[in-house]
Order: structure tokens, then C-alpha cells, then sequence
């Protein structure tokens, strides 16, 4: 378990002070994939580099498996260190050494027996699937390779934590669900706890179980992905979960509602029993499914009729279903 | 007309040859390519046994680097500064007494090497500082995040990832030392350069000093492109 408390990072700049993140309480649970979003600047990788404190916080304290690492002497941390893997987004490869030497060198520095570490080498290769290229250099390899590689590399020490700085963000749509789709594997499999640094939704969607939302150094919204998708409570979480205005057409103007289902009513066929309960027309401005966790989860844009009964009957129809809405304005 | 030319041509060059290489002048060349070459190796090698740990220094203690401290960069890098801004010829003076105190004398071609060395250490440290400042942070940050200690993460990251720039900036470290090497006339050591004075300049042999400068540009191009060429095979990044 990784248990942050009352955490603040705080820089000096030529511009004077900037605090990058504020009074940060977290708990990641073990054998989850923990997802944190945000936009750039909100304060993630400063975040995640806080877990293994290759930032040190300016106050509060991170707990790993109930050890300050704050507290801890820097031999102790560096022995810590090797329960924390990371990836990063440039995949950060020893370039003058192939994928073996990669994959051996965090064993060289824990001192692991050389024959220990080569066959544990074969084991890594083989769950990230790169058996055919272990003798090439990082500079032969594509981008997803390389994270794969770099992925191997932090599970080479077998940590229980794997922190995961915007990994897929420079990947390509395909090789981004390979990738997530080997972290969920190696979460299942190994049962490491996946921390995933992200600042696109489809990431958190795609794999994360809960999921936190940094908005100007804070935590604005936590909990489970599916909630925080069907349900978002923060500014923020709104701006990343919903779509953009820019997909509605603005010609239209007046009031929408926001129709969101959450899983439970997907087999119900919501908008044609309300057209037929409530007697009114209604026009579709925007509609998502996703799938999330198992569940479908979509989202719903219906111009509101300008009959002011029917809005009511409309409200009413959901509640009865209770299916979550909000008003707009388009 | 033709033979005559012929003949002249062949005596000239019969000429040129005998006055370069005649009376025991092919053991002087010899010997002051030899002498050019181990003067200019030690200096180089021994400029680097020290280049090395001084220039991880200066870049470690570099700001936001592995182990920052600004004090101990400041009055390093102001030190390398200074010796890096005295002529060498005038260094080779103010250090008698240091080479006086290693090799016991301060003439000849030992006594060079320490000049040398001194004089090349600054550099070479520079030379190296600004190689590990080359390798990508975020390959550091990755060895730190997987528990790399300060020493290992220089043994075994820092000058593996920089090896190819450190090679190319040997290949010019090594130019730039033999390029003090004709300063040994001054006290009386050794080496082509020392040749090209003594019988170019102070006898007005200029086949001599060609011969010598010829020699000289050979030596340069054949370290120069060893260097570089180690460099470039071992580069892993090229293939």
C-alpha cells in the first residue's frame, strides 16, 4: 500500500516559488491499477516522483508498505527503490547497451547473481514478448518495443509497484493498447499494483480501476473510474470526461440535459420508452458509449423541448429510472 | 631537352632524398616520431587519469545534477579557469618546480609530460564535463528510480551512455597536446616539432622541417581517425 499524507511540493524558480502540488492525501491499494489524470502543469509526474522520491516533498510524507520514505537513510531508499519500478514516457533505455543489458542492469546494481539474472532475463522477455529481439540496441527497436523493454527492465527486481509516468503517451493509438494491455496483464499476473500518469481519458478508461483527478496542484475528484465516468463531480473531471462543446453544434441554442447511464439502464431502451412515456420529441445533440470495466457507460445530449411540462415530464421519467442528468446551457 | 629534364628530375629528387635521409638523418626522423609519440600518449593518458574524476566533479556538482554543490563547483571550475587562461608557455615556467619535485629535473622529455599534463588536465576536464552533460536526464532519473547509487550510476551509466563523445573529444584532446609538443625545444627534450625548429628554423634546412611537418600531419590523422573510428563502431545509437 502506498499512503501519501498531507503531501506539498514546492519549487523556487526565477519567478519565485511554485507550488506544484498542495496538501495531497492518497492510498493506492495493492493489485490495483490506480490511474491519475490531469492536464499538464496540474503537478502528476511531480506526484509519482514523490512515490519513489526522486522528488523530495517539501512537506508531508509518502508511506510504502507503512515506511516513511521520507524518513529513510539514502541506502535504505535506494534498497526501497527496487521495490518501485518506473517507466517513463521517452522509455529512458541505456542506449549503448541491447535489451538484455537493459533488462540485467537494475539485477548488476541489486547485486544479483549472474546466472540468477540471466534467466530471470528469459522469464521478462518472454511476459513482454520481445524473445526475438533480446540482442538488439534500443536505437533498432520502435516505440513500443522500447517500452516494453523499459517495462522489463522495471519488473526486472520483481517490485510490487509499478509507476508509470505518461508511458503511452508518446505511442501510437494501437501500440498504446498493446502496452496498456501488457500492464493489466502483468497486474493480473504478477499482481503488481499499477500507478498509471496520464493526461488521456481512453488510458484510464481502458485499464484503471480507480482513478484520482489533479486539477492546479490539487486532487479535485477520486474514485472509481466507472463513477468518476458516469458521474464526474469536479470542474475538471467534467472537462476531461465529457466532450467538448466544440462537438455540438452550435447553432443551436437554449437548454440541454446531460443524460448519463451508468451501466445499470444500458439494456433499457431509455430514450424511446421516454419518448413514448412523456409524448415529446426529442432531439439528440450528442451521444458516447464506452466500456468500462465490463460496463457500458455513455453519455447523452437531448435538446430540451420548449414546452415547460414536458421538461417536467422529462425530469420526472428519470428520476423514476434513476438515471443521473444535469441541465446545460448549449 | 627530355632527358635532360629526366635526369635533373631524378637527380633532384636522388638529391632531396640523400639530404633528407642521408648522414644517419632516418634515426633522427625515427627517433623523433617515437619521441613525439610517447611524449604526446602519457601526456594525453595522465591528462585523463586525472581529466576524468575532475570533470565527473565539476559535473556532478553542477546545479540540478547528481550530487549539486555550488560552492565546491565554483572554486573548481574557477581553478580550471585559471590554469586554462595561462599560456602554456608561461605555465611550463611557473610548474618548474612541480615537475622538478615528480620526475627530479625540469628538462627534458619527462619534465615535458608534466607540463604537459598540467597544462591538458583543465581541458580534458572540460572536454569530459561536457560529454556526461550530453547523456539524456531521463536515462539517470531511470537508473536512479531503479535504486543506482551515485557511484555506480557514473561506473556504469554516466560514461557508458557518454563513451562515443568521450573518444571524439579525445581524438581532439590528443590533437590539441600534440600541438604543445614543439615547446620541448624550449628545455631541451625531444620530438618532430623540436626537429622542424631546430633544423628548419635554426639551420634553414626546410626539407627537414617539411619532412618533419609531414610526418606530424601523419601521426595527427592516424589517432585522429582511430579515435574516430572507435568511436563511431562502438556507438551504439548508429546502427
Amino acid at each position: 500500500m502506498i499512503e501519501i499524507k498531507g503531501l506539498s511540493k514546492k519549487f523556487q524558480s526565477a519567478n519565485g516559488e511554485i507550488t506544484a502540488l498542495r496538501d495531497i492525501d492518497l492510498t493506492i491499494n495493492d493489485g490495483e491499477i490506480f490511474g491519475i489524470i490531469g492536464l499538464s502543469g496540474a503537478g502528476k509526474s511531480t506526484l509519482v516522483r514523490c512515490m519513489n522520491l526522486l522528488e523530495r516533498p517539501t512537506s508531508g510524507n509518502v508511506f510504502v508498505d507503512g515506511r516513511d520514505l521520507t524518513e529513510m537513510s539514502k541506502k535504505e531508499l535506494l534498497a526501497t527503490r527496487r521495490n518501485i519500478g518506473m517507466i517513463f514516457q521517452g522509455f529512458n533505455l541505456l542506449e549503448q547497451r541491447n535489451v538484455i543489458g537493459n533488462i540485467m542492469f537494475p539485477m548488476e546494481i541489486a547485486g544479483i547473481p549472474k546466472d540468477r539474472a540471466r534467466s530471470r532475463v528469459n522469464e521478462l522477455l518472454e511476459i513482454v514478448g520481445l524473445t526475438s529481439r533480446a540482442h538488439s540496441f534500443p536505437s533498432q527497436l520502435s516505440g513500443g518495443q522500447k517500452q516494453r523493454v523499459a517495462i522489463a527492465r522495471a519488473l526486472a527486481t520483481e517490485p510490487k509497484y509499478l509507476l508509470c509516468d505518461e508511458a503511452t503517451s508518446a505511442l501510437d493509438p494501437t501500440t498504446t493498447e498493446q502496452i496498456l494491455e501488457l500492464l493489466r496483464k502483468i497486474n493480473r499476473e504478477q499482481g503488481v499494483t499499477v500507478i498509471i500518469i496520464t493526461h488521456e481519458m481512453r488510458v484510464i478508461e481502458q485499464i484503471c480501476d480507480r482513478v484520482a483527478v489533479l486539477d492546479k496542484s490539487r486532487i479535485v475528484e477520486l474514485g472509481s473510474v466507472s463513477e468518476v465516468f458516469a458521474n464526474p463531480q469536479s470542474e475538471m473531471g467534467r472537462e476531461l470526461v465529457l466532450p467538448k462543446s466544440s462537438a455540438v453544434p452550435t447553432e443551436l441554442s437554449g437548454s440541454a440535459l446531460r443524460i448519463t447511464f451508468d451501466g445499470r439502464s444500458s439494456f433499457e431502451p431509455v430514450i424511446s420508452n421516454m419518448i413514448l412515456e412523456c409524448r415529446c420529441n426529442i432531439n439528440i445533440l450528442y451521444a458516447d458509449t464506452k466500456d468500462i470495466g465490463g460496463r457500458a457507460v455513455g453519455q447523452m445530449l437531448i435538446q430540451l423541448p420548449e414546452d415547460e411540462k414536458a421538461v417536467v415530464r422529462i425530469k420526472s421519467f428519470l428520476d423514476s429510472r434513476s438515471i443521473l442528468y444535469r441541465e446545460e446551457s448549449v | 631537352m627530355n632527358t635532360v629534364f629526366t635526369a635533373s628530375f631524378f637527380s633532384g629528387i636522388i638529391g632531396f632524398f640523400t639530404k633528407a635521409f642521408g648522414d644517419g638523418m632516418a634515426v633522427e626522423y625515427l627517433g623523433s616520431l617515437w619521441q613525439t609519440v610517447y611524449i604526446t600518449v602519457l601526456g594525453t593518458g595522465i591528462s585523463y587519469l586525472v581529466g576524468i574524476p575532475l570533470g565527473v566533479i565539476l559535473y556532478g556538482t553542477s546545479k540540478g545534477s547528481i550530487f549539486p554543490n555550488k560552492a565546491l563547483n565554483s572554486v573548481l571550475g574557477f581553478i580550471v579557469n585559471i590554469f586554462r587562461s595561462v599560456p602554456f608557455i608561461i605555465l611550463l615556467i611557473l610548474t618548474m618546480p612541480v615537475a622538478k619535485l615528480i620526475v627530479g629535473t625540469k628538462m627534458g622529455n619527462a619534465a615535458f609530460i608534466v607540463y604537459l599534463s598540467i597544462a591538458a588536465i583543465p581541458f580534458v576536464a572540460r572536454m569530459v564535463e561536457s560529454s556526461l552533460h550530453e547523456v539524456n536526464l531521463g536515462i539517470i532519473e531511470a537508473a536512479q528510480s531503479i535504486g543506482t547509487g551515485n557511484l555506480k550510476l557514473i561506473t556504469k551509466v554516466l560514461i557508458p551512455e557518454a563513451k562515443p563523445s568521450l573518444l571524439t573529444g579525445a581524438a581532439i584532446a590528443f590533437t590539441t597536446i600534440l600541438g604543445y609538443t614543439p615547446m620541448t625545444y624550449l628545455i631541451a627534450g625531444g620530438g618532430l616539432g623540436n626537429l622542424a625548429i631546430r633544423y628548419g628554423i635554426y639551420r634553414f634546412d626546410s626539407t627537414i622541417m617539411y619532412i618533419s611537418s609531414i610526418m606530424l600531419i601523419i601521426v595527427v590523422q592516424v589517432f585522429q581517425e582511430s579515435f574516430m573510428l572507435i568511436a563511431r563502431k562502438t556507438d551504439r545509437r548508429l546502427k
